[in-house]
């Protein structure tokens, strides 16, 4: 089967999975999440018939049919974008997410975009000078970035220059007083508040990505076919660009499938820290009022974005690297 | 010191691939072989490297703080132990200063190190063991067996960790450090499996692979004895990679305060800090650095020990020290530094 075609069908088998898994989780854990509000709806005296109606909704379930029924009313609505109502907002889950996923998309996107420019640029630098104090300089800073978490960027630039210089904004995507729209004060508003966030996911980065190129620019300035392309003349910024900097970037470009992985997690802990209403704002949100249908459903639209990027990320991989075969490997 | 190994490490010129050719040693002779193949030889190299030297005695001052947290040799922290909100460096008696209820600073560092080493243990040897073994197996064995594991890799790497981690530990509510460290890391081994089976792909076409396989071998013994010293490097510095990534997000969940927690560590150290309003407040400031150093250290300890690693297992550098190969010494002077 074609190659495309077969990542294409993957999509919905996965996201189908994730969803079993949520599914799975609400349903099966010890307890269960909607054991307690179902006590506490009990408690203020509501009729039986009435909770299990209530808790119906909230989640597009029937707490009482059987356990095939249940999943299967689930996954059909959550087909249909019924995600169930979030029951600390009051408001449907999939209406919540929807005003959430952009500002999410926007931070990881700008951010890795950036890392990886800015990383790749350096460490091309560096490997071309290999060994000048630049170098060293440069990479005994890169080791360092490594070593520090990119919440420890954002509650320090937070410290200085939010709230002691105030000279960006504490929290939200935007200020309240701008309103939605396709003008200049809104994008200006949009980038002021996410200068901060962006800045402190982007820098703990660039490091690693730096020293990463660096050690796979020095080894393609090894090989022969560099040789031999400066043997029949090629003009430097050729060889560069053609063959040193596209066959160092390769590895790199696989790596960043687990990279956006990574990093769509690492918003939970960014977005909370900076009250940026995102996925991972709405999902601590949810975890502390005890929302399992908002808890849930971020979880899975996080998942499937993921499942989403890693597809584009899979796909344009052909783009740069032509040797890209679907070929089965034979068994032993 | 380094240099007394040194020459007795060139003085015998065995060379180190061929001892498993000469017969008959007794226990003792192979106990000391053991001894400078795996512990004296990988040390000397190690500490030959000025990255590496200052990586190992970061991690032996954590491991010591360990120790004392273990042995009780510090106070423990209590509230009112010592006056409120005092700056790090001005009464030696609170080195590190206190948090705004008198606790002292450092007494929270020192007993929260057993945890976090022990978490950050389980956590990169649940990732790495499993990650070795997926990738192994399905990259040398191809075909059916391949494609299963592949499958299940792919859709568990799909699946962005901390959302798993956070809506795990709601139900099971992880307080034991080793069970942290492996939910922590619950899908961490899916990437690394994958790149290890990439590895293993190009390893298992090689002549040697190739020899194993028409002698009949067994295909733990090709894999064990074969392949996995090949991919040994790789999965060394992954180990420590893999430790690191425990380290940032346990302290950053309990940071938002979404991971249970009994006793104190460095992350609910922060936590505590940032929600009593540290972040406004310059006078308690050092709350929040206090335990953000103690955190970035053990990374960049980690992150050294590493880079280190990966000299250790080169080859190159490791024939040099039987006095072999003159010809590669210019090499130490770019690594050396940093």
């Amino acid at each position: 089967m074609n190659y495309y075609l077969k990542r294409t069908a993957r999509i919905p088998l996965t996201i189908l999975a994730v969803l079993t898994l949520t599914f799975g989780l609400i349903r099966l854990l010890p307890g269960g999440p909607f054991t307690q509000l179902r006590i506490q709806l009990i408690r203020q005296g509501m009729p039986v018939e009435q909770v299990n109606a209530r808790i119906a909704e909230l989640q597009s379930i029937q707490p009482n049919a059987p356990l095939w029924q249940q999943y299967l009313d689930y996954v059909i609505a959550a087909v249909q974008l019924d995600l169930g109502q979030s029951i600390s907002l009051n408001q449907p889950v999939i209406e919540v997410i929807a005003g959430a996923l952009p500002w999410t998309v926007f931070l990881v996107v700008t951010s890795t975009v950036l890392m990886f420019v800015f990383g790749i640029l350096l460490g091309a630098v560096q490997a071309y000078w290999e060994g000048s104090s630049f170098d060293r300089f440069t990479s005994s800073g890169s080791i360092l970035l490594m070593s520090i978490p990119y919440y420890i960027f954002a509650v320090v630039g937070l410290f200085y220059l939010a709230y002691q210089f105030q000279l960006f904004p504490t929290g939200n995507a935007v200020a309240r007083s701008v309103e939605t729209g396709f003008t200049w004060e809104f994008f200006s508003s949009v980038l002021y508040h996410a200068v901060l966030p962006i800045a402190a996911f982007t820098i703990g980065g660039i490091g690693s990505t730096a020293l990463n190129m660096r050690s796979n620019s020095i080894q393609v300035l090894g090989e022969e076919y560099v040789e031999v392309a400066r043997l029949r003349g090629l003009t430097d910024s050729r060889i560069a660009t053609k063959y040193v900097a596209q066959n160092a970037v390769l590895p790199l470009y696989t790596g960043l499938l687990l990279l956006i992985g990574f990093r769509l997690g690492g918003t939970v802990v960014l977005e909370e820290i900076f009250s940026y209403p995102g996925l991972g704002y709405y999902l601590i949100e949810a975890v502390n009022a005890n929302d399992y249908p908002l808890m849930m459903g971020c979880f899975l639209v996080i998942t499937a974005t993921l499942v989403v990027a890693v597809y584009i990320a899979d796909l344009t991989y052909g783009l740069i690297d032509p040797r890209i075969s679907a070929g089965e490997s034979d068994g032993y | 010191m380094a240099t007394e190994a040194d020459s007795s490490g060139s003085s015998d010129s065995v060379d180190w691939r061929s001892e498993s050719s000469s017969v008959e040693m007794t226990r003792e002779e192979r106990l000391a072989d053991l001894y400078r193949r795996w512990v004296r030889e990988p040390f000397v190299i190690a500490w030959s490297d000025l990255r590496t030297r200052v990586g190992l005695l970061l991690v032996v001052g954590y491991l010591a703080m360990g120790a004392v947290a273990v042995l009780g040799l510090w106070r423990t922290p209590q509230p009112n132990q010592g006056p409120r909100l005092l700056q790090p460096f001005e009464n030696m008696a609170y080195p590190l200063g206190t948090t705004n209820s008198g606790v002292d600073l450092l007494a929270l560092i020192i007993e929260s190190t057993p945890f976090i080493l022990l978490m950050v243990l389980a956590g990169g040897v649940w990732a790495t063991t499993l990650a070795v073994l997926v990738g192994t197996v399905s990259g040398y064995k191809g075909g059916s067996v391949d494609n299963a594991i592949m499958s299940v890799t792919d859709f568990v790497m799909a699946i962005p960790g901390l959302p798993l981690v956070i809506v795990l530990a709601i139900s099971i509510s992880p307080e034991n450090p080793i069970v942290l460290g492996v939910v922590l890391t619950i899908n961490y081994w899916a990437g690394l499996g994958r790149s290890i089976r990439s590895q293993v792909l190009s390893i298992r076409e090689a002549d040697y692979v190739e020899a194993s396989r028409t002698m009949g071998t067994s295909v733990p013994r090709i894999i064990g004895k074969d392949v996995l010293p090949n991919i040994m490097p790789y999965v060394m510095v992954n180990f420590v990679l893999a430790a690191r990534y425990t380290i940032f997000a346990s302290v950053g969940l309990y940071f938002i305060g979404v991971l249970p927690y009994t006793g104190q560590n460095w992350g609910v150290t922060l936590n505590n800090a940032y929600s009593n309003g540290a972040l406004f407040n310059p006078a308690a400031s050092h709350w929040l650095l206090v335990p953000m150093v103690a955190i970035i250290g053990l990374s960049f300890a980690l992150i050294l020990v590493s880079q280190g690693m990966d000299r250790i297992f080169n080859p190159r550098v490791r024939t040099r020290l039987t006095g072999e190969s003159e010809s590669t010494d210019e090499e130490t002077t770019t690594g050396g530094t940093f």
